[in-house]
């Protein structure tokens, strides 16, 4: 036993002046880390089953409790951190692989924070979102290369089918399973109420969910999970999910005891199996092939529904986007390497990918040197934690933004990272029924409608301060960026020029 | 009329309800000092029935069998809410007794207590509704009473 012992991450410190013992924290601990002890009359805890997410402090109507690292930790080593040191043993343990959940949380580089947005002084006016008109509204989809007029000189109007947004935003693919039904349905309302889309990730769709059609994108991922006709139809898009920036190159894998009931029937796999999706679509391994399974999903919803093809941000990605924009696909999506999940090996989520930041630019310079940029439509995703990371985002070449780190926190994560374990404290990522009603969808999709609207703001806010009035003036529009502490190389490869040039 | 009003789909059996309701009638302005080491009498009370949980407190009946049983003329109906005098009650307990949801309770010091909205204390609105986390408790009108 001792050489096992890890001494747990965090404390929490309950102030007994405080506690008046109404037992909350116990009855809402699904960690069971809260007991009341009918001797003493007090509650005691048990921090070595604290994941720090922070519900029990929500709760605490005195605020008695709060959750601290703890200060117990190893000798000091800038080499073997203590992190490092923990996972050696976790694995000395158990000899099995590590997962984790959510995004990368390392101290990588993110260049979103190094990136300046420019602003209007004297010699051109900038505008104010109060008092005049500002367009946020995006069409994603295949855009016709130049106006085609008929001999009596009418339009010609055949525009492959176009995904309209209220706002440059979507909310990204989250598996039903992976996360609950109310956590989806909050998704579902919220983006039928802001015009914009939620997606289905690879779970299916529930029946309850197909009234919110108009605003839902279906995805087809590699283990073709609740994929049929009525399914593909639903939707007014389907993305084929070729990878996952939080885990490049490998599937995913809900385990047997979260298939229960309508999970199991929305995925059409037997309760208790475990669904795994295969690393590559065993179909494709072309571009050739990709284009097959294009228009084989267009050919099923007769070329009514625009084709999204989501990717990773992987090292050749300006190449292999290149390729999706000739595949016959309308959008393309891209994640970046600190793009969030419900479960993946530590070593690949922190480890595998390359940033969204650098990925964009390169793949919209790609595809307009080789003159197809109006063959697709771009959406990033991959931790896009805010209006100005949006506003950024579109400056740099971007149709539109993915967010789902963002979405789940207004659902109310406090990002424990732990959404393998099932016992989601919030209600999100859980399918435990005492768990899953703790998120009320009125409640769940409102926070989201306000998250939402909060953005749109802020991004009229920043568009008027550079005097711009239409997403579709600041689209490509790197000259409104600059880059703060970054080299050369990076600045070439974001297009932009330094601050103070 | 404006009722509190249970929802036991959104309900999580946390039972702040009742802390609060005990809370918001206490006169004090500091919780801790309000419930701290004391039995606590809230007029609203968790039903657990090991899957279920709702919360139970008075409807405001339009005809309250607790009014027409009270022998000392201590229950009241003040412009649709039933409340009561402390002072009139002789704790026979016969509103208890005669009420079909279970809404009345002894309360501190023999006198029965009930839900009066929060409509005079401190809290000026239900406090159960607005501390519930889950949005199980609403208070608002509806037709169908």
């Amino acid at each position: 036993m001792s050489i096992e012992f890890i001494y747990p991450e965090f404390e929490v410190i309950r102030d007994q002046s405080r506690c008046i013992g109404c037992r909350v924290c116990q009855r809402q601990c699904a960690n069971e880390v809260h007991s009341y002890d009918d001797d003493l009359k007090i509650l005691k805890s048990d921090e070595s089953k604290c994941v720090n997410c922070q519900r029990c402090v929500s709760m605490c109507p005195t605020r008695a409790l709060k959750i601290v690292k703890s200060d117990c930790t190893l000798r000091e080593n800038a080499n073997w951190q203590n992190n490092t040191i923990k996972e050696i043993y976790k694995q000395a343990n158990s000899g099995g692989v590590l997962l984790s959940s959510m995004g990368n949380p390392n101290p990588l580089p993110v260049y979103w924070d190094r990136i300046l947005i420019n602003a209007s002084q004297v010699t051109n006016p900038p505008i104010d979102p109060l008092r005049e008109p500002m367009e946020t509204r995006v069409f994603l989809g295949k855009k016709p290369d130049k106006i085609e007029r008929g001999k009596d000189g009418k339009l010609k109007c055949n525009l492959s089918p176009q995904l309209e947004l209220s706002m440059p935003v979507m909310f990204s693919a989250m598996s039903y399973g992976s996360i609950s039904y109310n956590a989806h349905e909050s998704l579902a309302r919220a983006a039928k109420e802001l015009g914009i889309f939620y997606n289905t990730g690879e779970g299916g769709l529930h029946e309850d969910f197909y009234c919110y059609g108009d605003n839902t994108i279906v995805q087809v991922a590699s283990g073709r999970f609740g994929v049929h006709e009525d399914y593909l139809k639903a939707g007014k898009g389907i993305e084929i999910k070729m990878g996952q920036g939080a885990k490049p190159g490998i599937g995913g894998h809900l385990p047997g005891t979260k298939i229960v009931g309508d999970v199991s029937r929305t995925r059409m796999i037997p309760e208790g199996s475990d669904a795994i999706s295969p690393a590559p679509h065993h179909d494709i391994y072309s571009i050739e092939d990709l284009r097959q399974l294009v228009f084989s999903l267009k050919e099923a919803t007769e070329y009514k529904k625009p084709v999204i093809v989501k990717v990773a941000a992987v090292h050749n990605i300006a190449a292999i986007a290149s390729g999706i924009a000739r595949s016959g696909a309308d959008i393309i999506a891209i994640d970046g390497f600190r793009g969030g999940t419900g479960a993946a090996p530590t070593r690949i989520r922190d480890n595998v990918g390359i940033p969204i930041e650098l990925a964009l630019a390169s793949v919209d310079q790609r595809l307009r040197d080789e003159g197809i940029r109006n063959n697709v439509s771009l959406v990033v995703g991959g931790s896009i934690r805010s209006a100005s990371d949006v506003v950024k985002a579109i400056a740099l070449g971007a149709d539109a933004c993915y967010i789902a780190t963002a979405a789940v926190l207004a659902m109310g994560c406090h990002l424990c990272r732990t959404c393998q374990s099932g016992k989601c404290n919030w209600g999100i990522a859980t399918q435990r029924p005492d768990l899953v009603k703790r998120l009320n969808p009125e409640i769940g999709s409102k926070r989201l409608v306000n998250l939402m609207n909060a953005w749109r703001h802020e991004i009229k806010e920043l568009m008027g301060g550079m005097g711009i009035n239409s997403i579709e003036a600041l689209k490509g529009n790197r000259l409104m960026l600059r880059g703060v502490g970054l080299n050369d190389r990076e600045l070439k490869i974001l297009g932009i020029s330094h601050a103070g040039e | 009329m404006k009722r509190v009003y249970a929802d036991e789909k959104w309900c999580l059996g946390c039972h702040l309800c009742e802390y609060n309701c005990a809370f918001a009638n206490s006169g004090t302005e500091d919780m801790v000092k309000a419930l701290k080491d004391k039995i606590v009498y809230p007029r609203i009370h968790i039903e657990d029935t090991g899957k279920i949980t709702y919360a139970v407190s008075c409807r405001h009946c339009e005809e309250p069998l607790c009014v027409k049983s009270c022998i000392s003329g201590a229950l009241g109906i003040e412009n649709g809410v039933i409340k009561i005098d402390k002072d009139k009650c002789v704790s026979c307990l016969t509103c208890i007794l005669v009420c079909p949801y279970g809404a009345l309770s002894e309360g501190d010091g023999g006198a029965v207590q009930k839900c009066e909205l929060c409509l005079e204390n401190s809290c000026g609105e239900p406090a159960c509704v607005k501390g519930c986390p889950n949005r199980a408790l609403v208070y608002e009108e509806r037709c169908d009473v």
